[in-house]
C-alpha cells in the first residue's frame, strides 16, 4: 500500500484524485491542447528557422544578386574588388525549353553553370544521389530534386533540351538541392510547378560553347561581409554592370526563393505564437474557472481540516497540489504531444521545402512559459475558492451552506415567473442569482466555440482564395509564354491551333517600382482592356475595370512601396533599352495572391515605346484537346513555357496544405478537446453543487427525468446562451487573424462559411449531449439517502 | 384501527467494504391511520434506516414491508418515486427547501405533481405562514424554514407524514412551533405521523412510542392521554 508512507492529507489528495478523476482528466486535456500548441507550433517554427539559417550558412547562399545580358568575366573581378564584397561569382544562366518523358506539354529548364572542378562556389550544391559532372562532359547535368521527383527522373536518364535552336539530349547524372531554389519557381509565377520548371546544373564550358558566351558571364552572385552596406554594393555593381545591359541588382530580399521562404517561415511565426497565445490564454481561463469551482464543492471538508488545526497555507498547498496534478499531467502531455507534432511539423516543412539540413530544437522557453500561465492560473483560480472557503470560520463553513440568497430579482419585476414553469424558473433565478458565475460559464463556453470558428476559418479562407484566384481571376486554363516578346501575329496563329477557343495577349516588361526610397522588382502585366481571360477581381469579387491609362496595383503592393492612387511612381524597365518613366497609380485592386502591377497593353507599348509586342498569351483551351495541343506548343520555336492553371491550382493548395493546412486541421481537433473538456466540467460541477436540491426532489417524488430536465436545463440555456457570443468572438478574433496574415504571397480573405459556423454549434452541441448523458449516468447513481445528510 | 404500513422481519444490512454493519434487525411493525408515533432512539439505533424504507428511499435487505397495497421492499425506482409522489409527505432536520423558489412555490413545486392538493396559499396558512408568501428561503428564519417544509410536506395531502429530526437544527422555542404545527396537522387533517428523533420528550404529545436500540424495537408505548407541545419542555 502505497497510502501507507503518506501523510494523510496526501492519502486524502490521492482519493480525491481518483474520485474527481473525470474533471480532473477534463482539466488536464484543456492544458495538454494549450501547452501541445504552443510547443508545436514554436518548435516547428524555431526549427524551421534553424534550418535555414545552417542551410544558407553551410551552402554559402549568396548576398547579392544580378543579371546582365552579356559581361565580359574581367568586370566579375572588379565587383569582386567592391568594398565589403567578400565573394563574386559569374555564372552562365539560360532559360531552355524542355522535353521531358511522360510530359505533353512543354517545360522550362533554367541551366545554371558550375564551375568544373569542385571549386569553392557560392549557392553551393548538395548532392543527393548520382555523382558530379565529369570535366569535359559537355552533355551531363544535375538535376534539382524537386524537377527530378515531379517528374520521376534518376540519374541515367535523360531529357531533351532546345539549346541555340538545336534539340539536344542531356544526360541526368546526379540530383542536387541549391539554397538558391529551394522555392523553384518561374518568374513572375506565384507557385512552383515542379514538372514544368526545373533547374539543371552543367558545367560552364557547356554553356559558354552553347550560347557563345565565351570569356563572359550574364549571372553575378556575390557574398558580402558581415556589415557591408548592400545599398551601397548593390549601387556600384548597377553602375558596374549598366553598359552591358545589367537588369539591375538585388538583395537577399527580393531573391524569389528566399522571399518566399522567408515569408512562409515568418507566417509560421505568427501561426507559432499569435494561435498559441489565443488557445493558452482560453486554457488558462477556462482552468481558472474550473478549478475555482472544483475547489468550492469542498467547502465543508475544508472546514473539517480548518478544525482539526490545519492552518490555511497547509489547506491551500493541499488544494494547489490538486490543481497541479491535473495540470502536470496535462503540461507533460503537451510537451510529448506537442514535441511530437513540432517534430512532424517540421519534418513536414523540411521534406517540402528539401532542406538538406535537419535542424530540431524544442522551444524550451516557450514550454516554460506555457506552463507557467496554466500554473498560473490554475493557482489563482484554486486559490481564490481556498480562501473564500477559509475565511468563514470552521463551525459556519461546516454546517450546510445556507438557503442560496435569493432575493426578488430581475424574474420578478418583470412578473416573468408567473408564465413560467417552477423548473424554468428554479433554472432563471439560478442563473440571476449569480450572474457573474453564469456569464464565466457561458464566457468559457463561448471561447471553446471560438476557437471551434478560428480553426477552421483557415480552411475556409484557403478554399475561397482558390474558389476565386482561380474560377474568376484566371479564366485561362493554359498560359503560353514566348522566348522572347514577339508580334502580336503570334496570337492569331495560336487562337487557330485546333483545340483552342480562345486566345488573348498579354505583355509581360521585368521593371522596377520605386517610389521615394522603396523599390520592388515586379512583371509588369499588360493586357488587353476588354480582355475575359485575366481580369482584376478584388476581395469581395468585384471586377474592377482596367484604366486606359496608369498603373493598377495590388493593395499590398501599393502597401508595400507607400504609395497611394494618384502618386506617379518611377518605372524602370530592365530589359529592351532600359528606360525609367513616370506612371501614376490610377488605383489598388483588393488581390488575395501575390503582389502584381497591371497596366492596359496599349498604354504599357507606348511606355515601352514599342509597337504590339506581347509575351505570352491567355489561352482557353478544350480539356480534352488539351494534350494535343500541348504536342504542338512543344513543336513551336516561339514558346519558351506553358503554363497550366490544374497544375498551379494543385501547386497552390498543395504550398498552403503543407504550410497552414495540416496546423490547422490539429487545431481544429485540439479545439473540439477543449470544447467538450469545458462543457463536461460544466455539467459535472452543476451535478456536485446541486446534487442535494436534486436528491431533494428527487425524495419529493420527482421523477429522475424531471431532474435531469432541471440540472441539464440549465447547462442547455447557458450552452445556448454562448452560442451567439461564441461565434461572435471567433469572429472577431478571426479579424485580427485575418489583419496578421497579409503576405505577399497570399492574404487571408475575412471569409468564414457557414459550414464553419455550424460545425462549431454542432461540435459544442454534442459535447453538451454527451455531457449530459455522462451526468445523467451519474444523476441516476445520486444516492438519496446519503445526499440528504451530507452538508454540503 | 386499519393498519397502512405493515412490515415484517425488516432486516436492514449496510455493506461497507468488508465489514456489514446490521441497522435493522427482523423488526416487525405496523403503523395505524391517523395515529401520531414517535420513534426514539439513540443515533446509530436503526430509526433513520427505518424511516427511509418507509417512505421509499432504502430496500430492505430481507423481510417485507407494504403500504396498504404497495409492497416497498420489491417495488423498482419508478414504484417507489410513484409511492413518495402519492403518498408520503417528508420533513428532514435541514429542511432542504430549494433555495431558488419562495415559500409558495416551494409548496407548489409539490401540489402541481398531486391529485388532490391544497392550494399552496391554505398549506402555508395551515403553517402559520399565511402573509409570507413570497418569501425566499434565505429571507425566512429556521423554524419558518420549516414550517415551509411542513407545508410542502402536507399540501399534498399525503396519507403519511415522516419527519427526520424536525427539531433537530432549531432552538427551544422555535422546535415547540413547529412541533404544534405537526400536531395541527395530524389533528385537523388526519394525517398520519412518524416523527423520529433522539428527544425523549417529545414522545409525550404521541399516540405511540416506539424505542429502538441496535436494530431492534425494544419498546412499544401508548400514551393514555396526548400532551400538547405547549405542555412538553427539555
Amino acid at each position: 500500500m502505497v497510502t501507507r508512507w503518506l501523510a494523510p492529507l496526501d492519502r486524502k489528495l490521492l482519493r480525491d484524485l481518483l474520485h474527481l478523476r473525470g474533471q480532473i482528466a477534463a482539466i488536464s486535456v484543456v492544458v495538454l491542447c494549450g501547452v501541445a500548441t504552443v510547443v508545436a507550433m514554436r518548435t516547428a517554427y524555431r526549427s524551421l528557422s534553424l534550418s535555414q539559417a545552417s542551410y544558407y550558412a553551410g551552402y554559402r547562399f549568396a548576398d547579392v544578386f544580378a543579371q546582365v545580358k552579356r559581361a565580359p568575366e574581367p568586370i566579375a573581378r572588379r565587383v569582386a574588388a567592391i568594398p565589403g564584397v567578400t565573394a563574386a561569382q559569374s555564372r552562365i544562366v539560360v532559360e531552355v525549353t524542355l522535353d521531358v518523358p511522360g510530359l505533353a506539354e512543354p517545360a522550362t529548364g533554367r541551366l545554371v553553370s558550375i564551375p568544373d572542378r569542385r571549386a569553392p562556389m557560392l549557392n553551393d550544391l548538395h548532392l543527393r544521389r548520382g555523382r558530379w559532372i565529369e570535366p569535359g562532359r559537355r552533355d551531363e547535368v544535375l538535376a534539382s530534386e524537386a524537377f527530378a521527383a515531379a517528374n520521376r527522373l534518376e540519374p541515367g536518364d535523360a531529357v531533351d533540351a532546345v539549346i541555340n535552336g538545336r534539340w539536344q539530349r542531356l544526360r541526368i547524372v546526379g540530383v542536387a538541392l541549391s539554397p538558391e531554389y529551394i522555392y523553384e519557381i518561374r518568374p513572375a509565377s506565384l507557385f512552383p510547378d515542379n514538372r514544368r520548371f526545373g533547374v539543371l546544373w552543367m558545367s560552364r564550358d557547356a554553356l559558354e560553347a552553347a550560347f557563345d558566351m565565351k570569356g563572359a558571364f550574364n549571372d553575378l552572385s556575390l557574398s558580402l561581409a558581415r556589415g557591408a552596406d548592400q545599398p551601397d554594393v548593390i549601387a556600384r555593381v548597377d553602375r558596374l554592370l549598366a553598359r552591358y545591359g545589367g537588369l539591375g541588382a538585388y538583395g537577399r530580399d527580393d531573391q524569389l526563393s528566399n522571399r518566399f521562404i522567408s515569408d512562409e517561415i515568418k507566417q509560421t511565426r505568427v501561426s507559432g505564437t499569435i494561435i498559441p497565445a489565443i488557445f493558452l490564454g482560453i486554457a488558462a481561463f477556462l482552468l481558472n474557472i474550473v478549478l475555482s469551482r472544483l475547489v468550492a464543492t469542498q467547502r465543508d471538508q475544508i472546514a473539517v481540516l480548518k478544525a482539526f488545526g490545519y492552518s490555511n497555507g497547509v489547506v491551500g498547498l493541499h488544494y494547489l497540489k490538486l490543481a497541479f496534478v491535473g495540470l502536470l499531467v496535462g503540461a507533460l502531455g503537451g510537451l510529448a504531444l506537442g514535441t511530437w507534432i513540432g517534430a512532424l511539423l517540421n519534418r513536414q516543412y523540411t521534406q517540402f521545402y528539401r532542406f538538406p539540413v535537419f535542424a530540431f530544437e524544442l522551444d524550451a522557453t516557450a514550454l516554460g512559459l506555457a506552463v507557467l500561465t496554466t500554473a498560473f492560473a490554475a493557482g489563482i483560480g484554486a486559490l481564490n475558492a481556498v480562501r473564500r472557503a477559509v475565511a468563514l470560520p470552521p463551525a459556519e463553513a461546516m454546517r450546510p451552506e445556507g438557503p442560496g440568497q435569493f432575493r426578488p430579482g430581475i424574474v420578478e419585476w418583470v412578473r416573468a415567473d408567473r408564465w413560467l414553469a417552477l423548473p424554468a424558473r428554479i433554472i432563471a433565478r439560478n442563473l440571476e442569482r449569480r450572474p457573474v458565475k453564469a456569464g464565466l460559464s457561458v464566457l468559457g463556453i463561448a471561447l471553446a466555440i471560438a476557437t471551434l470558428v478560428v480553426g477552421r476559418f483557415f480552411l475556409d479562407a484557403i478554399r475561397y482564395i482558390a474558389d476565386v484566384q482561380f474560377r474568376e481571376v484566371q479564366r485561362e486554363n493554359v498560359t503560353v509564354v514566348f522566348n522572347q516578346p514577339r508580334s502580336a501575329q503570334v496570337v492569331h496563329e495560336l487562337a487557330v491551333l485546333p483545340g483552342v477557343l480562345h486566345a488573348e495577349p498579354f505583355r509581360l516588361a521585368p521593371a522596377r517600382l520605386r517610389f521615394a526610397h522603396r523599390s520592388r522588382r515586379v512583371g509588369l502585366l499588360g493586357l488587353p482592356q476588354d480582355g475575359q481571360l485575366r481580369r482584376m477581381i478584388d476581395r469581395s469579387r468585384r471586377i474592377v475595370a482596367l484604366p486606359a491609362e496608369g498603373l493598377v496595383l495590388t493593395r499590398k503592393l501599393g502597401e508595400i512601396l507607400g504609395v497611394r492612387p494618384g502618386d506617379t511612381l518611377a518605372v524602370e524597365f530592365l530589359e529592351g533599352d532600359r528606360a525609367t518613366r513616370a506612371v501614376v497609380v490610377s488605383g489598388f485592386v483588393d488581390e488575395m495572391v501575390g503582389i502584381s502591377a497591371y497596366m492596359s497593353g496599349r498604354a504599357l507599348h507606348r511606355l515601352v515605346r514599342e509597337g504590339g509586342t506581347v509575351s505570352g498569351a491567355f489561352l482557353m483551351v478544350d480539356a480534352l484537346a488539351q494534350d494535343s495541343l500541348f504536342g504542338l506548343l512543344k513543336r513551336m520555336p516561339a514558346v519558351g513555357g506553358t503554363v497550366s492553371r490544374d497544375a498551379t491550382l494543385a501547386s497552390f493548395e498543395q504550398t498552403l496544405q503543407q504550410s497552414i493546412g495540416i496546423t490547422m486541421t490539429i487545431l481544429v481537433g485540439f479545439a473540439a478537446a477543449i470544447a467538450f473538456a469545458m462543457v463536461y466540467n460544466a455539467a459535472r460541477i452543476a451535478l456536485s453543487e446541486r446534487g442535494r436540491e436534486l436528491a431533494s426532489l428527487r425524495v419529493l417524488g420527482f421523477t429522475r427525468r424531471e431532474v435531469t430536465t432541471m440540472l441539464l436545463g440549465e447547462q442547455a440555456v447557458l450552452t445556448v446562451a454562448a452560442i451567439p457570443m461564441g461565434l461572435t468572438l471567433g469572429y472577431l478574433i478571426a479579424v485580427k487573424l485575418a489583419g496578421l496574415y497579409q503576405w505577399e504571397l497570399f492574404r487571408v480573405p475575412l471569409i468564414i462559411s457557414r459550414f464553419t459556423y455550424a460545425y462549431a454549434v454542432v461540435t459544442v452541441a454534442i459535447a453538451a449531449i454527451l455531457s449530459g448523458v455522462g451526468v445523467r449516468r451519474r444523476l441516476n447513481r445520486l444516492d438519496l439517502v446519503q445526499v440528504l445528510k451530507t452538508r454540503e | 384501527m386499519e393498519a397502512v404500513f405493515r412490515a415484517h422481519g425488516l432486516s436492514k444490512v449496510y455493506r461497507m467494504g468488508e465489514v456489514t454493519v446490521p441497522a435493522l434487525r427482523s423488526v416487525d411493525l405496523e403503523l395505524y391511520r391517523g395515529e401520531f408515533v414517535v420513534m426514539l432512539g439513540p443515533s446509530g439505533s436503526g430509526k433513520s434506516t427505518l424511516l427511509n424504507i418507509l417512505g421509499g428511499l432504502d430496500h430492505p435487505t430481507s423481510g417485507s414491508v407494504h403500504f396498504l397495497d404497495h409492497d416497498l421492499a420489491t417495488g423498482g425506482d419508478k414504484g417507489l418515486t410513484r409511492f413518495r409522489r402519492e403518498h408520503v409527505g417528508f420533513v428532514f432536520q435541514f429542511y432542504n427547501l430549494i433555495p431558488s423558489l419562495t415559500a409558495r412555490e416551494n409548496v407548489e413545486l409539490v401540489t402541481e405533481i398531486a391529485e388532490r392538493p391544497m392550494t399552496p396559499e391554505d398549506a402555508l396558512r395551515l403553517v402559520g405562514l399565511g402573509e409570507r408568501l413570497d418569501h425566499f428561503p434565505a429571507q425566512l428564519s429556521g423554524g419558518e424554514q420549516q414550517r415551509v417544509a411542513i407545508a410542502r410536506a402536507v399540501a399534498k395531502r399525503p396519507d403519511v407524514l415522516l419527519c427526520d429530526e424536525p427539531t433537530g437544527a432549531l432552538d427551544y422555542e422555535t422546535g415547540k412551533l413547529v412541533l404544534e404545527v405537526l400536531e395541527r396537522v395530524n389533528r385537523e387533517v388526519g394525517t398520519t405521523t412518524a416523527v423520529i428523533t433522539h428527544n425523549s420528550a417529545i414522545a409525550a404529545m404521541a399516540d405511540r412510542v416506539i424505542r429502538l436500540r441496535s436494530g431492534t424495537i425494544t419498546e412499544v408505548r401508548r400514551n393514555e392521554r396526548r400532551a400538547s407541545p405547549g405542555e412538553l419542555s427539555w
